[in-house]
């Protein structure tokens, strides 16, 4: 029987069948859920969360080291902050077999930018697999894992969101252990890159790529589907997917490792058709490498660089129109609905005493980005994950008494621990008047309650440090620390201008837990109510942007009122946090009784 | 239903209200009767109030694990004016099923924007075979707000030809036991509100 399996859940079932004995990650969207699935399903795993991709490259490479299959798993953006150890990692080489998962998102669905994974590929000189489904998934981390023994090599596992989140049906194998012996070797010609021994090795690397150019060429997931020769379209990925989907008669030459390419394989397939197509999303990757074998191709003249593709895009790409007869759309305005900070989000209520002070906030990578949006449109930047802390410092140093007092940089709990400590490292050494934000809701939450070394728990909820921040931040030399509770929002306000005042780094930790976490709750969930007759419609409880209030108009003037409407809380949808009635000018926001 | 052809379904709906579930336990009904299927959400922000899309598709072989504009057979909706953002999904033969709710988004709540008048009777004079079910009320009477989604699927189950048994024996499979009893009355009610 064949079970529906998400690409995610496939690739954490190739890593437990395929014999992965050690298994680390940071959570990014969309690629969190393959070691959560890994934590849950399969013990014969060692499986752990990294505070970042970087360390969790790391890790992956020592297991390897020491003979173990391997897996590290990251998003896109991950490979950037694991750049440093992976191109090396390539000079090394391996010992037991390893995968690195990286999760493109075309379209930017959950991501600040949409970086094309393949080119790390190429740059880092290592072989990238793609698959196309969930079955694809899980056989190729097998393939993967033996490609990278066979040729001493990492190996790119290249997912994307429509992989990662699409379920299709998958046959369930065996777990097969590895085949290297485990243990400490001696090898420093192969493991220490001191500049001698990293020169001999450079030479082997590019040997490496050719031989595996050349198994490319019989590599079964490479595969050729003759059809209708007018045209021939090479592909991977989804995008095979569509484009099969769109000209099922065509021929195909399906990739299923897109770096390095099968040269004799292409050349033998473009001179079977009339027209050669290249249908892949974002860069030209294939259709230049392509071109540059001298041969003629078409591919992104059609289907664009950007976003992600979709079988209409592609279909009105190649032949100018969609052959669908759609029932066509309703023309009204729709107002957008864009994902909000949950009812009882401890960020609400930071960012509404932080927009009280009327600061310019540096900011980060987590829920807390959603407080750029309206209503609270307290974000000024999102750079990258632990960015906000360094642009805060540079912008206070520079600008001096400009940005004196007027700019804070908030960033997460999770976020501070993935790459945050370094600049606030930077902060206390060099100085400077910033404040930090460290918004402590006690767990990775915009992709779902991970984890953290702040946390207490680790992936398998085994008991596990909890990193003290403020003993951190003493660590590192601060001298104003400062915690609070951010559902005091006079309180916390007063904090912030006490902090922007003074002419030294300053660090104000607004800790409670995440609304949506059932351990170590301070909700009451018990829900506020308004009084009806007390409420002057000012808004200010609205302007928080919480859920589980709305603003009710009045048609017809009332008696001896000035007001336009009055606000109103949702029952079912308040937990009771208090951030309105903190923020209510009136005395209009009792609990319910 | 023909034997070749792909059936594709769309669920959609705002984050929180069991649109992923619905479409996962659909997912299986339909592999369970023999079907290849594929399926494919964008989640992530799901829990944060946000749009939110399913789609299901089953046959017998399925590509694309995303439905081409117009090609949608049917439109499952948990909420009004989401039905509109997805509407061009449908095929102009295809079935609207769509729940009376209203949940505002930021821009309505804060006061911003107004929330759309007329939105079903616009879907019926598009769509005349539309069908609006009060989704709350009968899940209110059902005793628990959260089979909603599950509510749905009874009805949308009686554009399929997958047999009843299939669903019941797959929402057993896919649900805490204590929420079993339940969910299959919230199927069955469904079921029976669709038209013969």
């Amino acid at each position: 029987m064949k079970e529906l399996l998400s690409g995610n859940e496939a690739i954490a079932r190739g890593a437990y069948e395929y014999g992965v004995r050690l298994a680390s990650a940071y959570p990014g969207t969309p690629s969190t859920e393959i070691l959560e699935y890994i934590g849950e399903r399969y013990p014969e795993i060692i499986a752990g969360w990294a505070p970042n991709e970087k360390v969790a490259l790391e890790v992956v490479a020592g297991a390897s080291y020491g003979g173990s299959r391997t897996l590290a798993a990251m998003k896109h953006v991950g490979l950037n902050v694991a750049a440093d150890p992976f191109m090396t990692l390539s000079y090394t080489g391996i010992n037991g077999g390893l995968v690195i998962v990286v999760c493109d998102d075309p379209e930017m669905h959950s991501s600040q930018n949409e970086q094309d994974t393949r080119n790390y590929a190429k740059f880092g000189k290592v072989p990238c697999l793609e698959p196309s489904d969930s079955q694809e998934a899980k056989d190729m981390i097998g393939e993967a894992l033996e490609i990278s023994e066979q040729f001493d090599t990492p190996v790119i596992f290249r997912s994307s969101t429509r992989i990662s989140h699409s379920m299709s049906l998958v046959e369930l194998a065996e777990r097969k252990e590895g085949k290297r012996e485990l243990g400490l070797k001696k090898d420093p010609v192969k493991y220490v890159m001191l500049p001698a021994m990293a020169r001999k090795k450079h030479p082997l690397v590019e040997q490496r790529l050719k031989d595996v150019a050349a198994f490319a060429e019989s590599f079964p997931y490479n595969k050729v589907i003759m059809g209708d020769t007018s045209v021939g379209i090479i592909s991977s990925g989804v995008a095979f997917q569509y484009a099969y989907e769109v000209m099922p008669k065509a021929s195909f030459l399906k990739l299923g490792m897109v770096w390095p390419l099968p040269e004799k394989m292409i050349r033998d397939f473009s001179s079977k058709v009339d027209k050669l197509l290249v249908i892949e999303e974002l860069d030209p990757f294939l259709e230049e490498a392509i071109r540059l074998m001298g041969i003629s191709v078409e591919g992104k003249n059609l289907t664009g660089r950007c976003g992600e593709l979709s079988p209409e895009k592609l279909e009105i790409a190649i032949t100018g129109k969609s052959s669908a007869k759609s029932i066509g759309s309703i023309d009204i305005e729709l107002p957008m609905r864009p994902p909000n900070m949950c009812p009882g989000c401890p960020h609400r209520a930071t960012f509404t005493a932080l927009k009280k002070n009327k600061v310019y906030v540096a900011g980060d990578i987590g829920c807390y980005t959603l407080g750029a949006l309206p209503p609270l449109g307290m974000l000024d930047n999102c750079l990258c994950m632990g960015a906000g802390i360094g642009i805060a410092s540079g912008l206070a140093r520079t600008l001096k008494d400009v940005a004196g007092g007027k700019a804070v940089a908030v960033i997460g709990d999770s976020t501070l621990f993935h790459s945050g400590m370094t600049p606030l490292l930077e902060l206390a050494y060099n100085g400077g008047h910033s404040t930090v934000l460290i918004l402590d809701n006690r767990i990775t939450a915009m992709t779902g309650a991970q984890h953290h070394p702040g946390t207490g728990f680790t992936l398998r909820e085994e008991p596990s440090v909890n990193v003290s921040v403020e003993k951190l931040c003493e660590s590192f030399g601060l001298k104003r620390v400062k915690t609070v509770n951010p559902y005091k929002i006079k309180e916390l306000e007063k904090t912030i201008k006490e902090e922007l005042e003074v002419s030294e780094p300053s660090v104000i930790i607004a800790r409670a837990p995440c609304a949506l976490l059932k351990t170590g709750r301070v909700l009451p969930d018990k829900p506020f109510r308004i009084k009806q007759d007390v409420c002057t419609g000012c808004k200010s409880c609205i302007n928080t942007g919480c859920p589980a209030l709305e603003f009710v108009k009045i048609d017809l003037p009332e008696k001896g009122k000035k007001r336009k409407g009055f606000s109103r809380i949702n029952a079912a949808l308040c937990v009771g946090c208090g951030t309105c009635q903190e923020v209510c000018k009136f005395d209009a926001i009792e609990e319910a009784s | 239903m023909s034997q070749d052809r792909v059936y594709n379904v769309l669920i959609v709906g705002v984050g929180g209200q069991g649109i992923i579930l619905a479409s996962d336990v659909l997912g299986k009904v339909a592999a369970k009767h023999g079907y290849d299927v594929k399926k494919n959400e964008i989640h992530g922000m799901a829990q944060r109030g946000g749009s939110v899309s399913s789609h299901v598709r089953f046959g017998k072989t399925v590509r694309s694990p995303i439905i081409k504009m117009g090609e949608a057979d049917i439109l499952l909706s948990f909420e009004q004016i989401e039905t509109l953002r997805y509407f061009p999904f449908l095929s102009v033969k295809g079935q609207v099923v769509v729940n009376n709710q209203k949940i505002l988004p930021p821009s309505v709540f804060t006061g911003q924007q107004e929330y759309p008048q007329d939105v079903l009777e616009r879907i019926k004079t598009k769509a005349p075979s539309a069908i609006v079910v009060d989704g709350e009320s009968v899940a209110a009477k059902i005793g628990n707000l959260r089979v909603l989604n599950v509510i749905f699927l009874g009805v949308l189950s009686k554009f399929l030809d997958i047999p009843a048994e299939t669903y019941e024996k797959t929402l057993k499979e896919s649900l805490k036991p204590k929420l079993v009893d339940i969910n299959l009355k919230a199927f069955n009610e469904g079921r029976s509100m669709a038209p013969a």
